[in-house]
């Protein structure tokens, strides 16, 4: 589903390179729940805009879904990402002045799906995540546990066969994060493919593996699928 | 896509009331001040014969030589001719339609004895004027080529004058009196006025068309002076027959030229005929000579000022100026927003997806602008009612087409300032913004 081998970002300034990922490789499954952890400044959020086709690369190459990304213009960048990849972040990033339905409907818009279309699929994401009762709701008006499923149907709007989800925990308190993540591991149950940014230990424990990254490589690999499902953990978060 | 973009401009100019009111503001003062200066340049620089402006044509002769002249033109020839060149003219007919023609002014006295008598302005002219100038007619129609050889007494009057002396009816067949004189009425014109009075620009630009028109032969057969401007280069003591055989520059001299090949020819036989004059002794110095058409006239005859032309450049400089004040409002807007354009971006949307939804946004600001533009150009040309003429106030009203230049430039303007700040947005690096927050 997703492979990087050997990939390099580099941020050039006049006088000083710095490399945010170096010989950087990772292969993720269909059906996977990645975490990748690491400090701060380890190039984990670098990783996954790349993964997420909103940055581009300086070496190596990465395939999505069996796509080679490497020189593809805007347009058809946009579009995989679009078709491919739905995305999860640590602040929600729903649009303050769009109501829940018409943040979920976004990704559909650029898609070109017919308004029946969007409407059945905003219906069916919402009832995925619980928000069918606040569709007519603005961000604003959602506690953060609210906001971030909403940022979840949204993510899963368009079927994406990649869910990038960046700390997804990272701005609720501990109930609302248990709620999330069980939402998660849900999806992951139903088959999707996930790739989860953390910095939190016991976050990454409940994925099936951990790819610790240090100063832009990968550093440790963690194989042993290790899902663990139930609450005792999730108090710990 | 559009009806969804058209919506998100509309909730994002709604989100921040101010900073759109003021680009609207800024826009709208912009297109207010340049549209008002173009409307009335519009109406002063209007082709008054648009279909046969290429066709009319003014032949210039230069008849008084180098060291003398009155025009302040790049070539310095008088735009009259003498009276012996108008003869000579009239006489050779190279083209198929000409016409001579001057302004005088009568006193008219009414039949109706209740009428006190008037002054009325007149042209003496020939009978091309009216086909050459698509004069209408309401009653009856011009004289002849016959009347205008044999001097026959006739004159065509105009709408407002047949009002005045007979209420309007069919008054073709009834006597007038022009200086005590009788004259036989042989037609009425409809309502023509054209802006600016092209036929002749010696006196007012934008004057009224004259009351009574009366074949030119008769004018000069008793001795009609001219109401126009009469320039010479010496002084002329010999009364009215002086006139006639001077060098003084007093009558407008039109030619109707179907074709450019035509008009190269009437300019070779004008070159050869001031180069005849030349060898006769009459011209002391090389043959000079033009011909302009009725568009070339307009331009060489100043009917719009310098002062109007430079009013308009300025007026332009300060909608560039609101533009630059726009570009840099949108600039403020757009990169407010670019953490929303960084999500969109992460959902699908490419560049040209952003450009498109910001180019309309801009658009919407454009068109309100353009709005009040429209209103701000109206109030404009009601506050030049003290500065300008009556015959250019009538000109200058904001007709349809106005309206559509307005919204045209301002929705143009309102692009093109919001260009390079949509560009901006469409290059946000979704990966900084969305790290950002």
């Amino acid at each position: 589903m997703l492979k990087m081998t050997h990939l390099s970002k580099v941020y050039r300034t006049e006088v000083v390179e710095t490399y945010a990922l170096r010989d950087f490789s990772i292969h993720v499954r269909e059906g996977e729940f990645v975490a990748v952890t690491g400090p701060s400044g380890s190039g984990k959020t670098t990783f996954l805009t790349i993964a997420g086709l909103l940055e581009e690369f300086t070496g190596g190459a990465y395939q999505l879904d069996g796509v080679d990304v490497q020189g593809m213009n805007d347009d058809a960048r946009s579009r995989l990402r679009n078709e491919k990849i739905g995305f999860i972040f640590q602040a929600f990033n729903l649009i303050p002045d769009l109501s829940v339905a018409e943040n979920v409907e976004v990704p559909l818009r650029y898609r070109g799906f017919s308004a029946a279309e969007r409407r059945r699929r905003i219906q069916q994401s919402l009832e995925r995540v619980g928000l069918t009762a606040r569709q007519r709701h603005y961000p604003a008006e959602l506690s953060g546990g609210q906001q971030q499923r909403a940022a979840i149907a949204r993510a899963l709007a368009g079927t994406p066969r990649l869910l990038l989800a960046d700390e997804p925990t990272g701005n609720l308190d501990t109930q609302m994060a248990r709620g999330v993540l069980e939402l998660l591991e849900e999806l992951h149950r139903d088959g999707a493919t996930i790739v989860m940014v953390t910095h939190d230990p016991e976050l990454a424990i409940r994925a099936q593996r951990e790819v610790h990254i240090v100063d832009g490589q990968v550093v440790d690999v963690a194989t042993e699928p290790r899902l663990v499902s139930g609450m005792a953990r999730v108090q710990n978060v | 896509m559009f009806n969804y973009y058209f919506g998100l401009a509309l909730r994002s100019l709604r989100r921040n009331p101010v900073l759109t009111l003021l680009m609207v503001v800024t826009i709208g003062v912009g297109i207010g001040a340049s549209m008002t200066t173009l409307t009335v340049f519009r109406a002063m620089d209007a082709d008054p014969m648009p279909h046969k402006s290429q066709q009319l044509y003014v032949p210039q002769i230069d008849n008084w030589g180098p060291s003398e002249h009155t025009m302040e033109s790049v070539d310095k020839l008088e735009d009259q001719l003498s009276y012996i060149d108008v003869v000579a003219l009239m006489r050779a007919h190279v083209a198929p339609h000409q016409v001579a023609a001057y302004a005088t002014l009568f006193a008219l006295t009414p039949a109706n004895r209740e009428m006190k008598p008037f002054k009325a302005e007149g042209r003496a002219t020939f009978t091309d004027f009216f086909s050459m100038f698509e004069v209408p007619f309401q009653y009856g129609g011009p004289w002849g080529a016959a009347e205008d050889e044999s001097h026959t007494p006739v004159v065509v009057i105009n709408q407002e004058l047949n009002k005045k002396l007979f209420g309007g009816a069919n008054s073709v067949g009834r006597n007038i009196n022009l200086d005590d004189h009788d004259y036989r009425i042989i037609g009425v014109m409809a309502a023509w006025n054209p802006m600016p009075r092209f036929y002749d620009l010696t006196n007012e630009n934008f004057a009224k068309t004259a009351q009574v028109f009366l074949p030119f032969n008769v004018a000069i057969e008793r001795q009609m002076d001219s109401w126009g401007n009469t320039n010479c280069t010496h002084r002329n003591d010999g009364g009215w027959q002086g006139l006639l055989e001077s060098n003084c520059v007093w009558i407008q001299f039109w030619v109707e030229l179907p074709t450019s090949m035509a008009a190269h020819r009437y300019r070779v036989w004008l070159n050869n005929y001031a180069a005849e004059q030349q060898h006769s002794g009459r011209f002391h110095w090389p043959a000079r000579t033009r011909l302009r058409n009725l568009r070339e006239w307009l331009t060489y005859e100043h009917v719009v000022s310098d002062e109007t032309r430079i009013l308009v450049l300025v007026s332009f400089s300060f909608l560039l100026v609101c533009i630059l004040n726009a570009m840099g409002l949108m600039l403020a807007k757009f990169m407010g927003r670019a953490a929303d354009i960084g999500v969109r971006r992460a959902l699908g949307a490419s560049r040209s997806a952003i450009l498109a939804q910001c180019l309309i946004e801009a658009g919407v600001v454009g068109i309100a602008g353009g709005l009040l533009g429209v209103l701000l150009t109206v109030l404009g040309l009601w506050a030049l009612r003290g500065v300008l003429s009556e015959q250019i106030l009538e000109l200058t009203h904001l007709d349809p087409a106005g309206v559509g230049i307005a919204l045209l430039l301002a929705t143009v303007a309102t692009i093109i300032a919001g260009l390079y700040p949509t560009w901006r947005a469409a290059h946000v690096q979704p990966a900084w913004q969305l790290k950002a927050q």
